[in-house]
């Protein structure tokens, strides 16, 4: 092609000054509720033609009853193992037809399954969403299978230094509490299922009472909702009372250690229990994460790596939930940075409650970075769909994703320091170590967190 | 379905394209160097991956961190090196457009002034945690050190992997890596590409401003090699592991190469999800193994199809290997199902489709535009490469798999729990891997 403007000459001794960001009105959300309680949510976004397809029930396996630590999970993995006469290879030629691919997410207050797919397969693949989650076929056989298969998986699990730090980190933090266990739960608690403690579980938890269905794309409500009716009319039932625990969480051993022999990386767990999504100092405390390890040029990530070297990359993250969620920082370090990546990382946690307050240009910076790319989170249809799912999840208004914006504006460094004070207790925070304990243990005792204890993987 | 663009060729050799998509207020700015790891010789691996850390620790005119800037503008960004390619990127809000432009030129034009020996040093210790994490302290993460090794001789560029061996991370010195700089880091070996909420005749003279005074360099003459599996080679190791895992693994047409959809659609319909032939058998209907996968993994000189099978705790890494051949022998025998051949059509519509969601990052519009551009010389590439995959019949993906997934001439991995080598495959030899 043919230009008429010449090139006009840069200047490099400054750095070109952003314009104005134009914000992306988060688009509207039409909602309807059917008969039975299942509500429909639907929004438009036709750049292309696919529809994203969610449904959330908000019960995860926080709602594992004692003793069954991990059945929520079994459950959701058995939703799409056969449904009626089908059998679960039928129920995947189904979709693999749709050119669909099904994802199920559980966490611990929501099982998540959804879908995307060319529009002109809407109706198809809500048919095949219900048979999937309300009419799953339960049956002995696979379940036999399925509970293998996640045994196996647990076996393998205890090679991973990431998740042994990650499941002996939440049982360290909360004990027998809700939260205290990972999703896929313990290989105690899996060997004494029963195919009949999923089918009462389904029965009583997958329930259109607190379940959400959000479609996404190239659609309209008024023809969502009839076809989401049609498929999901049948579904009955009240749904599980949430879980509310308030029981006291375990104290004492600040720092242990997983034994892993010879390992060349220390994987690293430091925090707390924190704080829960509803809490007002939410924006506050996003701001106050980002600063400190939830970004590149984060306090721990230039200290851990870019000027020490330690490490390929340290953060840290609240994890908020419908009731108190952990704060840790994680990082994979090499052995012999264990204890230095320890000391390093209380002291950054401790700092920024107050002994060193962000700065103005750490704070514009950290909003900057929060605000001003805000639309991409919005781009695709799943985007959207897992977005309008968080109001959904967490009672959120819908005007909040308009809000966030100059609500993180508003934050000040002094709130930033409030708020951390406020939810992060030095005294209380809890070190966790998978490696190497020869090598590791002379520096760890040098840290003054008292001595060691050792955790065997059997114990979480 | 496509991806429409506007193309032109600076005076010093950068390709330039915009691809308009107005939905959302960002641009996606995407830059590819030709230049990977098989651009590496012996002795000096590694080269690549750790010269993409140097490009974020600033440059002359920004002799500070990259990510500051630009993360105070709202962008995202990151980068990445495979064997082939080096890619950038960054998805800013439309009014940061230009930031990203100087910041991108200002590495490309300009880096060296503003390399030091510290950086360079604190970068290679990164690297090696790197490679610590994602590699050596990673169950199976040594795997494609020891099929790499086997499937492609000692001088062939894929011989290694992109991390790279420890000992050659650190006998690298600074001035090698200066030269690298000089060698691959130039408009002439690269191509950008922006995507999103700008207009075409503006961006092309905005990147022209920034770009269009940088050094052209030498134009980098492509890589030739050649490799051939003349047999079975048979390998184990032992690993911090509790299941034994089995790979196989066969050299394959490159990428874009014939053959290759043909493979991309047969390692599906063996080993990707419940409905996979492989999954069945061994995961469903048999049980003897936790999961299986397959993958055509197309590079730019050459390709090889991959199969991971892991076995459930009591069978052999044997017992998988005779199923995992006489299915595909089955397949290269009487060739995949009508019902096979019409969900392979209907995903590959799918997931063309779903390519088309996202501006910027790996695998957005951007990068897609860059792949097409840099391997092809083809920015419109995008429909024909799905046609690739819609013209595929039972008769072509029969005949592909007898052709290259031989049973006699192969690579058959091992990798076992410490202590247990009884579990490999039979007449298997040790491997050394580091």
């Amino acid at each position: 092609m043919i230009r008429t403007r010449a090139p006009r000459a840069v200047d490099r001794s400054r750095l070109p000054s952003p314009g104005p960001t134009v914000p992306l009105p988060f688009p509207a959300i039409e909602k309807s509720t059917l008969g039975n309680g299942l509500r429909v949510w639907t929004v438009r976004h036709a750049q292309l033609p696919l529809v994203s397809l969610l449904l959330l029930v908000r019960r995860g396996a926080s709602s594992d009853p004692a003793g069954k630590d991990g059945l929520a999970a079994v459950t959701a993995d058995m939703l799409d193992e056969g449904s009626g006469e089908q059998s679960a290879i039928e129920i995947h030629q189904a979709i693999a037809r749709l050119g669909a691919q099904l994802d199920t997410d559980i966490g611990s207050d929501a099982t998540v399954v959804s879908v995307t797919v060319l529009s002109r397969f809407t109706q198809r693949a809500l048919g095949l969403l219900a048979d999937i989650v309300v009419r799953p076929a339960l049956r002995e056989g696979d379940f036999a299978r399925v509970r293998q298969l996640r045994l196996h998986r647990l076996t393998q699990l205890r090679d991973m230094p990431a998740a042994l730090a990650d499941r002996g980190f939440l049982r360290l933090l909360y004990g027998a509490h809700p939260y205290g266990h990972a999703p896929i739960g313990s290989e105690a608690a899996l060997a004494s299922m029963t195919v009949d403690d999923v089918r009462t579980f389904h029965a009583r938890v997958i329930r259109p009472a607190t379940a959400t269905l959000v479609a996404v794309g190239d659609c309209d409500h008024g023809s969502i909702a009839r076809l989401v009716d049609e498929a999901f009319g049948g579904w009955s039932g009240g749904g599980d009372p949430e879980v509310m625990a308030d029981g006291p969480l375990p104290s004492g051993a600040p720092l242990a250690v997983v034994p892993r022999p010879g390992a060349p990386q220390s994987e690293l767990r430091i925090g707390e229990v924190a704080v829960a999504r509803a809490t007002p100092d939410y924006h506050a405390l996003v701001v106050a994460n980002t600063i400190l390890g939830g970004q590149f040029v984060s306090r721990i990530n230039l200290n851990l790596r870019e000027h020490k070297g330690l490490t390929y990359g340290a953060r840290t993250a609240f994890e908020f939930k419908r009731m108190p969620g952990p704060f840790a920082m994680q990082v994979s370090v090499q052995t012999s940075g264990t204890a230095v990546a320890i000391a390093e990382g209380i002291g950054e946690i401790a700092g920024i409650r107050g002994e060193r307050p962000v700065s103005s240009d750490e704070l514009s910076l950290g909003i900057a970075a929060l605000t001003r790319g805000y639309a991409r989170n919005f781009e695709t249809a799943e985007q959207i769909g897992r977005a309008a799912m968080q109001l959904a999840l967490y009672d959120l208004p819908d005007d909040y994703f308009e809000q966030f914006v100059p609500k993180v504006e508003a934050v000040t460094s002094e709130d930033v320091s409030r708020v951390m004070a406020r939810h992060l207790d030095p005294a209380r925070l809890v070190t966790l170590v998978v490696g190497d304990l020869d090598a590791v243990g002379p520096d760890l005792a040098s840290l003054g967190r008292g001595e060691p204890i050792v955790l065997s993987p059997d114990s979480f | 379905m496509n991806i429409p663009f506007t193309k032109e060729t600076l005076a010093n050799g950068l390709d330039v394209l915009v691809h308009e998509d107005r939905a959302c207020p960002i641009v996606a700015v995407n830059v590819w160097y030709h230049v990977g790891s098989k651009n590496e010789r012996p002795g000096h691996t590694g080269f690549a991956h750790l010269f993409e850390h140097l490009m974020f620790e600033g440059s002359q005119h920004h002799d500070r961190g990259y990510f500051e800037p630009l993360q105070g503008a709202g962008a995202t960004l990151n980068g990445s090196t495979n064997a082939d390619r080096t890619n950038y990127w960054e998805v800013v809000p439309s009014g940061a457009l230009e930031l990203a432009l100087w910041m991108e030129s200002d590495r490309m034009g300009f880096l060296l002034p503003a390399l030091t020996e510290a950086k360079f040093s604190n970068q290679r210790d990164v690297v090696l945690n790197e490679r610590r994490q994602n590699y050596e302290n990673r169950p199976y993460g040594l795997a494609p050190m020891a099929l790499l090794s086997a499937l492609f001789p000692d001088e062939h560029p894929y011989h290694w992997t992109t991390i790279g061996e420890i000992a050659d991370l650190q006998a690298l010195q600074l001035d090698q890596v200066q030269a690298f700089f000089r060698r691959y880091y130039h408009p002439a070996n690269a191509s950008i590409t922006l995507a999103g909420d700008v207009d075409a005749d503006d961006a092309l003279a905005l990147v022209d401003s920034y770009f269009g005074d940088l050094d052209p360099g030498e134009p980098v003459e492509p890589i030739r090699a050649a490799a051939s599996l003349a047999r079975d080679v048979r390998l184990r190791f032992e690993d911090r592991v509790e299941l034994p895992r089995l790979y196989l693994a066969w050299l394959t047409p490159a990428m874009f190469a014939e053959g290759d959809a043909d493979l991309d659609l047969a390692t599906d319909l063996l080993a990707n999800g419940k409905t996979s032939r492989l999954y069945r058998r061994l995961v469903f209907d048999e049980r003897i193994a936790t999961d299986v996968s397959a993958s055509q993994n197309s590079r730019e000189i050459a390709g090889y199809t991959q199969i991971t099978v892991t076995a459930a705790p009591g069978h052999s890494l044997g017992e998988l290997e005779r199923a995992i051949l006489e299915e595909i022998e089955r397949l290269a025998v009487d060739g995949p199902t009508d019902d096979e051949i019409d969900r392979g059509r209907v995903q590959a519509e799918a997931q063309f489709m779903f390519r088309l969601q996202t501006v910027g990052g790996f695998g957005g519009k951007s990068d897609q535009l860059n792949a097409y551009n840099v391997f092809l010389r083809d920015p419109a590439f995008f429909d024909r490469d799905l046609l690739r995959y819609q013209v595929v019949t039972k008769a072509s993906l029969r005949q592909v798999v007898a052709e290259h997934l031989d049973p006699a001439r192969r690579v058959t991995l091992s990798i076992v729990p410490q202590g247990r080598p009884h579990l490999a495959a039979p007449d298997s030899a040790t491997a050394v891997v580091s």
